[in-house]
């Protein structure tokens, strides 16, 4: 394949990762920007949605995209509801401390991915993509769903951002965000907030588990290569800024999937580390985020 | 509505802060807190706010009791507080900022354009964020966010603290309003003229107990009150 097709196959791949990466990392910032957490657990709601996926896609007779859809909804959900559950428990006894959380949630990363190869096993299983369509350029096909996923995942941001500047609940989460404190004299009820904003947070991260299993199989280990980027694309971003992870994650997408195909994976993970380790000598803020 | 508080005592870990405080807020009245740095009135309206947990002793809202419930339970009781430094959401916008004053009454459209004639020039602000305010504007944000909760009581922490005197003035007319309105008003404030001119009575707090409550009239000839107790 000529260059010119082969760059622009490596940046549709990319932008596939950054569409996946920027919904899990989102969920990832979102958390510690508002409940000043950060979430060592998150890349297994990731593989927790993933896995929820070929759960529901197992049991839900009829044709592959009637089980997709029912997992797009109930992975999710679970894994917020897991996940709200696990900030009651173990996230507000802890009152949030920003270094217990950190062991908490190293503790709940073990505990989500024992029980899962338990009950689950250490097979990995392929989900079907909900349809087989494909595009066909002049130079190459390629899968309409991975152009679905670009699509759906830019939907979902956009609904997160619409949440987050256009609702009460947003307004109440950014409130909480800049000062628990005050936020506490006006009536807003912060325990209930933290507890919705990692419900949240989780709820994205399994949702980036449930479009890429069609892709990648469902594996009680996948959660660890998402957790290493969120935590790149957080980092350049700005822990905290939305708008600052979407950009990293379209960075770091983009050049893990033209990396990867033009080199090496192994090459992209270096490079993006390289990077991170620039922002946090030259703007540990992040790119996007406020100075402390 | 008047707000009584007995004999309450608070403070942080180990440190006791209030020692038995009692006190009294009447509706249409202000009701000012004096005393020196470290005296305990910034951490005797957080108490009353429950942002301090009270350790012992009553806060009742017209016989009905504050102690004990949640902070962000207290605001739906009709206690409003404007802390001290402000304290503004400064990434949002006026208007959101104001949104979450009005979060507990349901932002009712007449409660916000009343608290917007009272401060005209925030009208003119609606969509810059707060932080982006000079400071005087700040601290009308920060009044007019207690006001959007439609308060009984108010709670003033040091509201004219770094004010230039046009200011000073544009508040102090602002509590005067709320007086009239039937609000009872508790004014922690180190400037005897501003006390002089708003208050009703005045409490002297030291070492976290109030040592002399008097009403206001019996103070403007007595100056060696505010000597003692605040060292002007």
């Amino acid at each position: 394949m000529a260059f010119g097709p082969f760059l622009l196959l490596a940046l549709m791949e990319g932008l596939v990762t950054a569409a996946v990466l920027a919904l899990a990392a989102a969920g990832l910032s979102l958390v510690f920007g508002v409940m000043r957490v950060v979430n060592v657990a998150h890349g297994e709601f990731y593989m927790l949605g993933a896995i929820l996926a070929w759960v529901v896609a197992s049991v839900v007779p009829g044709p592959p995209a009637v089980g997709f859809v029912a997992a797009l909804v109930i992975a999710p959900v679970l894994v917020g509801a897991l996940a709200a559950a696990a900030d009651g428990l173990i996230l507000k006894r802890l009152h949030y401390d920003p270094e217990a959380t950190i062991v908490a949630t190293i503790g709940l990363l073990y505990m989500i991915q024992q029980a899962t190869l338990s009950l689950y096993g250490p097979n990995a299983n392929p989900v079907p993509a909900p349809f087989e369509w494909r595009i066909q350029l002049p130079w190459f096909g390629y899968s309409g769903y991975k152009l679905f996923v670009v699509l759906a995942a830019g939907v979902v941001l956009l609904a997160l951002w619409i949440f987050m500047r256009r609702t009460k609940a947003g307004l109440i989460m950014r409130a909480t965000q800049v000062d628990r404190t005050t936020a506490r004299s006006f009536g807003i009820n912060v325990d209930l907030v933290y507890m919705g904003t990692f419900a949240l947070g989780a709820g994205l991260a399994a949702l980036a588990g449930v479009l890429i299993v069609p892709i990648q199989q469902a594996q009680y280990l996948m959660g660890g290569d998402p957790l290493l980027l969120s935590f790149i694309v957080v980092i350049i971003g700005g822990l905290g800024s939305l708008r600052g992870t979407l950009i990293a994650a379209l960075v770091i997408g983009l050049s893990d999937g033209t990396i990867s195909m033009f080199f090496t994976p192994t090459l992209a993970k270096i490079i993006a580390t390289l990077l991170v380790a620039m922002v946090l000598v030259f703007r540990p803020q992040g790119l996007f985020g406020a100075r402390a | 509505m008047a707000l009584e508080v007995v004999s309450l005592s608070s403070g942080y870990g180990p440190i006791t802060v209030l020692h038995g405080v009692s006190f009294r807020a009447e509706p249409g009245r202000v009701s000012c807190i004096m005393g020196r740095n470290g005296a305990g009135k910034s951490t005797l309206l957080k108490c009353l706010m429950g942002l301090v947990p009270a350790r012992s002793g009553t806060i009742t809202l017209n016989g009905v009791a504050l102690h004990g419930l949640p902070a962000h339970e207290v605001p739906r009781r009709g206690i409003a507080y404007v802390p001290q430094g402000r304290r503004l959401f400064g990434p949002l916008t006026v208007a959101e900022n104001l949104a979450i004053g009005g979060l507990v009454t349901g932002n009712r459209p007449e409660t916000l354009h009343r608290v917007l004639t009272l401060f005209p020039r925030l009208r003119e602000r609606l969509t810059q964020t707060a932080a982006t305010l000079s400071g005087g504007e700040q601290q009308m944000l920060a009044i007019a966010r207690a006001l959007c909760l439609d308060p009984r009581v108010l709670l003033l922490d040091e509201p004219t603290e770094g004010l230039q005197p046009s200011m000073i003035a544009l508040i102090q007319e602002a509590i005067v309003v709320l007086k009239a309105r039937g609000v009872a008003v508790v004014l922690v404030e180190q400037r005897v003229d501003a006390v002089l001119k708003l208050a009703d009575r005045v409490a002297f707090m030291v070492s976290g107990r109030i040592v002399e409550d008097r009403d206001v009239s019996g103070l403007r000839a007595d100056a060696d009150a505010f000597r003692t107790y605040v060292g002007v």
